[in-house]
């Protein structure tokens, strides 16, 4: 139950990403600023079948998930790939919180005895 | 979802004075927490416990205690996740965790809160997990790869 009880909550924590990334269009853009290295959505725009306003709008939507993030460089606004820092705050957040899981069944067996 | 603060809640069978005790005294602590203290749980001192537990007992632990007020709240600062015995946390932020205690029905309710890990430097996290380093990159492109073999609209 405790393994479920924890399953449960890294999904719920994962969810969010896995929303943003569960559209082709998004999971290409990712795929793509993963791979290729930080670009402009002009970069972005010429190789995509969808317009540069629709590519704006997805970018923002996995910028809220966490997944990219983006530095103005002078007129432009240049887009990367940013799921290391999230992803390693995550699993760090993930490792403290099974540990208080393992820790507090513990204490309730100690305490109902 | 919020990356500076853990909470935890769980109805305990036992009565407030019990669970208060189990989580202040400094040897009950220990017994369920895995760890020997040698000094006594106090607002405003600084403990040191030697981990018990099989393959952590290598490690030690010291908790600054901040409140004690009794059978309702009890909170202490440490260095979260301090497995790594050859590195110096002394100068890095605290967690500040917070036990909270309330009368339930069936017993006990007790609340635990660890917040601040904003303010752990973002390359401790990061090194705590280096094995996952770069794998988003690919694990990405892999799946991109499935789904284009399933879909055509995938291709940019």
């Amino acid at each position: 139950m405790k393994t479920a009880a924890r399953r449960k909550a890294a999904v719920d924590a994962a969810a969010p990403v896995f929303a943003a990334l569960g559209d082709a269009t998004r999971l290409a853009l990712v795929s793509r600023l993963g791979a290729g290295g930080p670009q402009s959505i002009t970069r972005l725009a010429k190789q995509a079948p969808v317009t540069r306003q629709a590519i704006t709008k997805h970018l923002q939507v996995l910028c809220d998930a966490g997944l990219v993030r983006s530095v103005k460089q002078g007129r432009e606004r240049i887009w990367q790939f940013d799921a290391s820092q999230v992803d390693a705050a995550r699993r760090f957040l993930d490792e403290v919180s099974s540990q208080w899981d393992v820790a507090l069944d513990r204490l309730k067996r100690y305490v109902e005895k | 979802m919020t990356s500076d603060r853990i909470e935890k809640s769980i109805v305990l069978r036992a009565p407030r004075a019990k669970v208060w005790r189990a989580i202040t005294s400094a040897d009950e602590f220990g017994t369920w927490f895995g760890a020997r203290f040698t000094g006594r749980f106090a607002p405003r001192t600084t403990v040191s416990g030697r981990i018990t537990l099989p393959g952590y007992d290598h490690l030690t632990i010291d908790m600054t205690i901040e409140r004690m007020d009794a059978e309702r709240l009890f909170s202490y600062r440490w260095h979260p996740h301090a497995v790594d015995a050859s590195h110096d946390y002394s100068q890095e932020p605290t967690t500040l965790v917070e036990f909270t205690l309330e009368d339930v029905p069936e017993g006990t309710r007790l609340t635990i809160v660890e917040s601040g890990f904003d303010r752990i430097p973002g390359e401790r996290r990061a090194t705590a997990f280096r094995m996952n380093e770069g794998g988003w990159a690919t694990e990405l492109q892999n799946i991109e790869r499935y789904v284009a073999g399933k879909t055509t609209a995938a291709s940019l």
